[in-house]
């Protein structure tokens, strides 16, 4: 697959259109030029670190929502064995924006719920852009229950615009159907990892995020509101989103300073659409660590403990008063 | 000067803006859906309902307790807890500006108000949001004096009741407020348990991360008619779905048709029916024999 550059990554494509240019001319060429290939290889690889090293909070929602990022069904792919998708909420109908199933994590059951993007045109239309309705959230309940009932863990993929902002998703109840999750997950007596892949877009990500263990990959981001969004209403313009992505504070690195995240998952360099199987790789041991430490925990110190991290969110101070 | 105006004697004459604000402020209110003018001390004594057509007209978070709760034994909780600037937060203004202004316009520190106290004597913790400090948005503030109002509603046993009037989650404070989301209704979670009544109140408006958390899980969920209720605002829908919307879409009766709601309930019987619903869920006796 021939990598998608991004804007900021101008440079990195011209060295690689060369690349590409003299591997091409290498084949009926008398010269070797091979030397030359590897040093530019080697520019590149420099390049992309650096270019990556500094990258803005805005630069990283772009490379969040990068057309070939790997997707829930890629670490579907490459994480889980034996993956059953299970379909439907059993009352309105299957939402092809949030995927779902049994699957096995290094040989054990478990339950897998994650936003799904399509990649081209048909496909990103019948997943909706990632962009659950109602029946999506309640899919996700079903399967979450499901899990409890047999006592296996939960692995969450967030991934998501956000919820759907659509006529029929206001009147099937979507603030029900995310409230509902909520209320739900606060209390479910099995383990629940959630990891932010892509975007993690307001209420219609947390949906599927309340649990005992969130990680971000590194150029994934978590917001309440999108920056597009946060600047068409403070600065009145969609323009501002980069002011907006910066001082919201939406990248994996912050949020973890902030106390909001427990782990930052590192990212192949050049992003994790630069390869999908390296990334799965690593997200696979990180989940192990994740799950690895709620193993010991009976039910009710796991809902407990939940629970208590749910009460330490917020900033605020107290003062006495008069 | 046309022959309309020439005809109008002068008293009646539309008078310019400087003539009009001579008037003492406040006297007259128009009601904002049938434009009927009305004495503004007639507005308040029928709790800010238009006696002409019956618009519920929003209220400030203390004339809604005030109107709300029994005289005796009122007490506020949480409001020593007070905000601050997690991220830095500048748009065109700084947050901490922001806040000031707030409430400088409000007299108050945040956008919720939680009292313990009774209806109809019924004993129970409310807790109500204040829609014009920051559009009535969630923030850390918010959370946490939600969370101590429960936490004092299960101590003492008692219903907790939330009446929220607001656009949702303060940006403000990113990812700090989303996660208020999740904080408020793992709370619930808490009355649930011990079988203690959660009735939620809605009113307008009730949208985003509000009305996306706690707002529909009470046990009793209640609109008040006309209210503005939903996940996405009109104008964001509308954009997307580039249709227009059909007709008293996502408002309360709306909500009610699709059920969504449990009932639509006029202010002015709020009080009794909110003790009724209250006392047959605790199986007490009906307030007042």
């Amino acid at each position: 697959m021939k990598t998608t550059f991004l804007d900021f990554e101008q440079p990195i494509a011209d060295l690689e259109a060369k690349i590409e240019e003299l591997r091409f001319v290498q084949d009926d060429s008398a010269v070797d030029i091979s030397e030359e290939i590897s040093r530019l290889e080697v520019k590149s690889l420099a390049l992309t670190k650096e270019l990556y090293g500094k990258l803005t909070p805005w630069q990283i929602a772009l490379v969040a929502r990068h057309p070939q990022r790997p997707y829930t069904l890629d670490y579907v792919e490459h994480v889980f064995t034996d993956f059953q998708e299970l379909h439907g909420d059993r009352s309105f109908a299957d939402d092809h924006a949030i995927v779902g199933g049994l699957a096995r994590f290094n040989g054990q059951s478990c339950v897998v719920i994650g936003h799904q993007k399509g990649r081209d045109t048909k496909e990103k239309i019948f997943r909706n852009f990632g962009m659950p309705r109602p029946e999506g959230y309640r899919k996700a309940l079903r399967l979450m229950k499901l899990a409890e009932k047999f006592g296996v863990p939960v692995f969450t993929f967030v991934d998501t615009p956000g919820a759907y902002p659509g006529i029929g998703a206001e009147e099937r109840g979507q603030s029900e159907a995310i409230g509902h999750n909520l209320f739900v997950m606060a209390e479910l007596k099995v383990p629940i990892v959630s990891t932010v892949i892509g975007e993690g877009g307001s209420g219609g990500a947390l949906a599927i995020a309340v649990g005992d263990q969130l990680l971000m990959l590194q150029y994934s981001t978590y917001s309440v509101i999108s920056p597009e969004g946060c600047a068409s209403i403070l600065w009145k313009s969609a323009e501002r989103a980069a002011d907006a992505a910066e001082t919201m504070g939406i990248t994996a690195a912050r949020l973890k300073s902030l106390g909001l995240v427990d782990k930052v998952v590192s990212e192949p360099v050049g992003g994790a659409h630069r390869d999908h199987r390296a990334m799965a790789q690593s997200l696979k041991r990180a989940l192990q660590d994740a799950l690895r430490q709620l193993t010991d925990l009976t039910p009710a110190q796991l809902v407990e403990r939940r629970f208590e991290r749910l009460m330490d969110y917020g900033r605020y101070k107290e003062q006495a008063i008069a | 000067m046309s022959w309309l105006q020439k005809l109008l004697p002068p008293k009646i004459k539309r008078a310019d803006n400087s003539v009009r604000k001579a008037i003492p402020e406040g006297l007259w209110s128009k009601c904002p859906a049938c434009e009927a003018v009305l004495y503004r001390t007639d507005l308040e004594s029928n709790l800010s309902v238009c006696p002409k057509c019956g618009h519920h007209q929003r209220l400030r978070a203390r004339a809604r307790l005030d109107m709300l709760l029994d005289d005796e034994g009122r007490f506020e909780i949480g409001a020593e807890v007070i905000p601050v600037d997690p991220l830095k937060f500048r748009d065109s203004k700084r947050y901490p500006d922001r806040l000031v202004d707030a409430a400088e316009q409000t007299g108050e520190a945040d956008a919720l108000v939680v009292m313990q106290g009774a209806v109809k004597t019924v004993p129970l913790v409310v807790a109500c949001f204040e829609f014009e400090f920051l559009g009535g948005s969630m923030g850390s503030v918010v959370g946490e004096r939600f969370v101590r109002g429960v936490r004092t509603a299960v101590e003492q046993g008692m219903p907790f009741v939330c009446i929220t009037a607001t656009g949702g989650a303060r940006m403000q404070e990113g990812l700090f407020s989303l996660m208020q989301m999740a904080k408020t209704t793992a709370a619930i979670t808490q009355l649930a348990r011990r079988k203690l009544p959660f009735i939620s109140i809605l009113t307008d408006p009730t949208m985003g991360g509000v009305s996306a958390s706690f707002a529909f899980m009470g046990d009793v969920v209640i609109g008040e008619p006309g209210a503005l209720i939903g996940f996405a605002g009109p104008r964001v829908i509308e954009q997307t779905v580039r249709e227009k919307l059909p007709d008293g879409f996502q408002r309360s009766e709306f909500l009610l048709e699709k059920g969504a709601l449990d009932l639509i309930v006029d202010r002015r019987e709020m009080r009794d029916k909110l003790a009724a619903v209250i006392t047959l869920l605790m199986r007490e006796p009906h307030p007042g024999g």
